[in-house]
C-alpha cells in the first residue's frame, strides 16, 4: 500500500490537529471533533447536545445565521453537523482551496456563536420532529433502544434526545452545556486531501490558538435498563434487537472482534445472510455489527420479519451467533481479509473518509494507524487467533428488544 | 480521463472512462428495464429478477456468487428503478477479470425453481419492511396517483399478491424479452485499459441474444389528485407532490436541477428557511427527477399532522413567487457552487463517476467529462430559469400522504 503522509500537532491549549496530506486529490476535507456529546446532558435533559449542534449554527463570529450559511455554501462546503455520545462533530469537504475560509468559519461556530434565545424554539421544535419522525421508523428505533439497554446510562441514551425531557431544556441549559464542554483540550480536527501541512498546521494555530482550556466534565452513570424487552407497535414486520459484549476499538483484540464479526456479517457470503435469509427466506434484513464506546463494546444485531415468522427468525439468528463459537473456516477469515484490503484502499479514494478516519483513531487510540498497519493486522489474523477471542467473547447474556405487534419467546437455550 | 466507446455485434453498448490515477475500478451493467417496462400480471418482476441473478448460472451456484464476490474484495450490489436494473462492482483492478466474468454470468441466471420459491420470501419480507417505512409509501403512493394510466405509476417491488402469484415461467419469459444485449450498457470507470474491457467483453458477453425492448416513452399527462393513507399509530405526516418537469432527453434538465436547489435543497434553500429553520417542518424539499420521456418535480415534506395543511401552503406560495419572480442572480451563484463542488468530489471515487457514465450513455448516449458537467452548471443563466418556468413552473399536482390526517387540503 502507498506510504501515506499524516502529520499531527498538538496545540499548547490541548487541541489536535491530524492531517493526511492527499496531493493527488481535488479535495480537501474536514472532521472537526468537540468533546459535547449528549453523555454530557444533565439527567433529566437528554438532547441537549443535539440542540445545542442545531443551534450552535444560527449565527457566529460577525456573521447572522443566514451569512453563516450563504458564506458555507457558496464556499461549496457539503457539510454536516452530528451529535455522538462523545462528540459534537462537524464535517465538511469541497475543493481544496476552499478549505482554509470554511475553517475560519467553523471556528467561530465553535468558539463565538451567537446561541440566539429566539430561535431555540424552532430548534426544539425540529428536534421533536426528529424524535417522533424515528418513532415512527422502528427499524432505527430498536437500534437506538437497544443500546439504551445495554450500556449505561448516559452512555447508551440517544443521542439525539428523549421525547419527554426536551420540555426540560431551556436556552440556558444549553448555554450552559456551551460553556461547560466546548473546550481545545480533547478536541481533534482531522484533516485529508490536497492539503500542506504546514500551512494548515498555521491556519490552526491562527483560529484556535488562543482559545482557553476548561478543566473536563465529571460523568456519572447509572446501569442500564431491562436487558430483556418488547415494545409493541402496530407494523408489518416485527424488528429484533440483540446485543452482547465484544471489545472496544482500542483493545488489543479489536481485530479479532472485528474478524469474528466479520464472518457473521461481513458479506453476503457471510453466515447471518446466508443461514437466515438465502437459506430460509426469513428476512430482507439482517445483520450484526461491532458497535463501541471509549471503554466498552459490544456487537449489535438486527433482523427484520413479518410477525408470523419471527419467532424463528430469532431462534435461528441466536443460533447462528452462538455457532461462531463451534468453528471458523479458513476461507470465512480469508473473505474478510480480501474486503478489508480492498476497503482500506479504496478508503485513499476519499477525503471524507480519510478525515473522518484520522480524527477517529486519534480519539480511540491517541494515534493514527496507517492503512498498511491496519491490513497487516488483519492479514496476520488466524483462525485460532479469532476463535480464540469468541470463546473469551463469546454470544451469551444477551439483551433482546422486539418492536412488533407481538412479543417472542427466548428459549432457555439462550436465556 | 480516456473516453471509449463501442459496440458489440449483438448490440451491447460498452463505454469506459479510465482514469490511472485512481486505486480500484468499478463496473455496472445497465439494463434498460424496470417497473415501467412491466405488466399488471408480473408488477414487481424486474425487481424480483434482479434478485435472482444472485441466485447463479449453470456454472455457479448462489453460494458461489456471494462467496466468490466476497473473496474478490468487492463492493458490489444491484438496485432496480422505474427505468433500470443495475448491477455493479467496484474492485482493486487485479481482479478485473473475475469480477467481469461473475458480473457478466449473472445477467443470465439459471432461475431454478426451489430458488425462485425461496426467494420470493425475501421480496415478501422487503415488500414488509417498506411497509413500515411511511416515506416510502408516501413515494409509491403519490407515484401511482401521477402516473396513473402511465406505466412509470407501476410499483418497482409489486405487491404481496402479485409477487405471491409470479411463477418462475413468467419471470424467464420477461427475461428472455428484455434482456436483449441491444438493452444493456455495460459502463467501466477508473483504474484499467480499454483492451482488456474488449478483451472480457469479447469473451463473456458476445454469445448474449441481440435486439432490444422497444418501450413507449409518451410524456405523461397526470391528472393529479390526492391519495391519502390515514395511519393512525403513525406520529408525523409525510406527504409527497409530484408536478410534471422535463424528461432525461430535455436540456432543461440541468435548469431543473440548480432550481431544485434553489428552492428545496437539505440545506441553505427556500425551503429551508421558511419551513425547517423556523422548525415547522422536519423536512421540505423539492428535488428533480428525470425519466424516459418525462419528468417530475418531487415535493417532500414531513412535520407534525396539525402544521401540514399550514406548511403546504407555505410551500406553494414559495412556488408561486419563483413562477412569479423567478430566481435571484445570488441564489443562482450559490447553487452554482453547492453544484460543482458535490460534482466534484463525487467524481473522486470511480463508483461515483460510474452513475454518471452509465446514466447518461443508458438515457442519452451521451459522454459528458467533469470538466463538461462544470461547464454546463456555470453556464446556466437566470434567463435558462425562466425558460425552464415557462414551460415547467414549479407544481404540486398530485399528492400522497401517510400518517394520522383523515382530510388534508393540497390546493397548489
Amino acid at each position: 500500500m502507498r506510504d501515506q503522509q499524516i502529520q499531527t500537532h498538538q496545540l499548547p491549549n490541548g487541541l489536535t490537529l491530524v492531517a493526511e496530506s492527499m496531493p493527488e486529490m481535488q479535495s480537501a476535507a474536514f472532521s472537526l471533533l468537540v468533546p459535547a456529546g449528549s453523555i454530557n446532558d444533565q439527567p433529566g435533559q437528554n438532547g441537549t447536545a443535539s440542540i445545542l449542534s442545531d443551534l450552535i449554527t444560527r449565527g457566529a463570529g460577525s456573521r447572522t445565521s443566514r451569512q453563516l450559511s450563504f458564506d458555507l455554501d457558496n464556499l461549496g462546503l457539503q457539510r454536516h453537523e452530528g451529535v455522538g455520545c462523545s462528540h459534537i462533530s462537524f464535517s465538511g469537504a469541497a475543493v481544496a482551496q476552499n478549505l482554509p475560509e470554511a475553517l475560519r468559519i467553523y471556528g467561530d461556530i465553535v468558539r463565538r456563536p451567537h446561541l440566539p434565545a429566539e430561535e431555540l424554539q424552532g430548534t426544539i421544535k425540529g428536534v421533536e420532529q426528529t424524535l417522533l419522525g424515528i418513532e415512527d421508523e422502528p427499524r432505527q428505533k430498536v437500534i437506538i433502544e437497544l443500546k439504551r439497554r445495554c450500556y449505561d446510562a448516559p452512555w447508551g441514551l440517544p443521542s439525539d434526545g428523549a421525547l419527554d425531557d426536551l420540555k426540560n431544556i431551556t436556552i440556558e441549559s444549553t448555554t450552559d452545556h456551551f460553556k461547560r464542554c466546548f473546550r481545545p483540550n480533547g478536541t481533534i480536527l482531522g484533516v485529508a486531501g490536497r492539503v500542506d501541512f504546514q500551512e494548515i498546521k498555521s491556519l490552526a494555530e491562527e483560529v484556535f490558538g488562543d482559545w482557553e482550556s476548561k478543566a473536563d466534565p465529571v460523568i456519572e452513570t447509572i446501569p442500564h435498563g431491562e436487558s430483556r424487552d418488547h415494545i409493541s407497535h402496530e407494523s408489518t414486520q416485527t424488528h429484533i434487537g440483540l446485543a452482547y459484549q465484544a471489545v472496544p476499538y482500542r483493545h488489543d483484540d479489536y481485530y479479532a472482534a472485528w474478524a469474528a464479526v466479520g464472518v457473521l456479517s461481513g458479506g453476503m457470503s457471510a453466515r447471518l445472510f446466508t443461514e437466515v435469509r438465502e437459506k430460509r427466506g426469513l428476512c430482507y434484513s439482517v445483520y450484526a455489527s461491532l458497535n463501541g464506546l471509549p471503554h466498552e463494546g459490544r456487537v449489535l444485531c438486527y433482523a427484520g420479519t413479518t410477525a408470523e415468522r419471527a419467532q424463528e427468525t430469532l431462534e435461528v439468528t441466536l443460533g447462528e451467533l452462538v455457532r461462531l463459537g463451534e468453528g471458523i473456516e479458513k476461507q470465512e477469515l480469508e473473505r474478510c481479509q480480501a474486503r478489508a484490503k480492498s476497503s482500506l484502499i479504496m478508503q485513499q479514494e476519499s477525503t471524507i473518509a480519510r478525515s473522518s478516519s484520522v480524527a477517529r483513531d486519534w480519539f480511540f487510540l491517541g494515534r493514527v494507524q496507517t492503512l498498511e498497519e491496519v491490513r497487516q493486522k488483519i492479514d496476520s489474523l488466524t483462525v485460532d487467533q479469532v476463535l480464540e477471542y469468541v470463546h473469551r467473547y463469546p454470544a451469551q447474556d444477551f439483551t433482546i428488544l422486539t418492536i412488533g405487534p407481538n412479543s417472542l419467546e427466548v428459549p432457555d437455550a439462550f436465556s | 480521463m480516456l473516453f471509449r466507446e463501442t459496440k458489440l455485434q449483438n448490440g451491447l453498448q460498452i463505454v469506459a472512462e479510465i482514469n490511472p490515477h485512481v486505486h480500484s475500478v468499478a463496473m455496472g451493467y445497465f439494463v434498460r428495464t424496470g417497473a415501467r417496462d412491466e405488466t399488471t400480471e408480473v408488477s414487481g418482476v424486474s425487481h424480483f429478477l434482479e434478485h435472482m441473478a444472485f441466485k447463479g448460472t449453470d456454472k455457479y451456484s448462489a453460494d458461489d456468487v456471494n462467496r466468490i464476490f466476497d473473496e474478490l474484495g468487492a463492493k458490489y450490489n444491484a438496485s432496480t428503478s422505474e427505468e433500470v436494473t443495475l448491477f455493479y462492482g467496484a474492485i482493486l483492478p487485479e481482479y478485473l477479470p473475475q469480477t467481469f466474468e461473475l458480473l457478466s454470468g449473472i445477467l443470465y441466471p439459471t432461475l431454478r425453481q426451489d430458488d425462485f420459491d425461496m426467494e420470493k420470501n425475501v421480496i415478501l419480507e422487503e415488500i414488509g419492511m417498506y411497509d413500515d417505512q411511511p416515506t416510502f409509501t408516501a413515494y409509491e403512493k403519490v407515484m401511482q396517483q401521477h402516473f396513473s394510466g402511465h406505466p412509470l405509476g407501476r410499483s418497482i417491488l409489486g405487491t404481496t399478491d402479485s409477487i405471491s402469484a409470479l411463477s418462475a415461467d413468467q419471470m424467464r419469459t420477461y427475461h428472455r424479452d428484455h434482456y436483449k444485449a441491444g438493452n444493456i450498457v455495460l459502463a467501466i470507470a477508473g483504474n484499467t485499459d480499454w483492451e482488456q474491457i474488449l478483451q472480457l467483453a469479447e469473451m463473456h458477453c458476445s454469445d448474449w441474444p441481440s435486439g432490444a425492448f422497444e418501450r413507449p416513452v409518451d410524456e405523461a399527462h397526470p391528472a393529479g389528485g390526492l391519495n391519502l393513507v390515514t395511519k393512525e399509530s403513525s406520529q408525523m405526516q409525510y406527504v409527497m407532490q409530484l408536478a410534471p418537469a422535463p424528461p432525461a432527453a430535455n436540456d432543461l434538465r440541468f435548469a431543473a436541477e440548480l432550481l431544485a436547489v434553489i428552492v428545496g435543497d437539505d440545506g441553505g434553500s427556500r425551503m429551508y428557511w421558511d419551513l425547517v429553520d423556523p422548525g415547522h417542518a422536519e423536512a421540505a424539499e423539492i428535488g428533480y427527477n428525470e425519466y424516459d420521456g418525462s419528468g417530475t418535480y418531487l415535493t417532500f415534506l414531513s412535520g407534525s399532522p396539525q402544521s401540514t395543511a399550514e406548511n403546504l401552503k407555505r410551500i406553494h406560495a414559495i412556488y408561486d413567487e419563483i413562477n412569479r419572480n423567478g430566481v435571484t442572480d445570488e441564489e443562482l451563484n450559490q447553487a452554482k457552487n453547492k453544484v460543482a463542488s458535490r460534482v466534484v468530489l463525487r467524481s473522486e471515487r470511480p463508483m461515483g463517476r460510474l452513475s454518471s457514465l452509465g446514466g447518461n450513455w443508458v438515457y442519452r448516449q451521451e459522454y459528458r467529462s467533469v470538466d463538461h458537467d462544470l461547464a454546463t452548471v456555470q453556464s446556466i443563466s437566470r434567463d435558462d430559469i425562466q425558460g425552464l418556468l415557462d414551460v415547467y413552473p414549479l407544481d404540486a399536482v398530485s399528492t400522497a400522504a401517510v400518517g394520522p390526517l383523515e382530510t388534508l387540503e393540497v390546493g397548489a
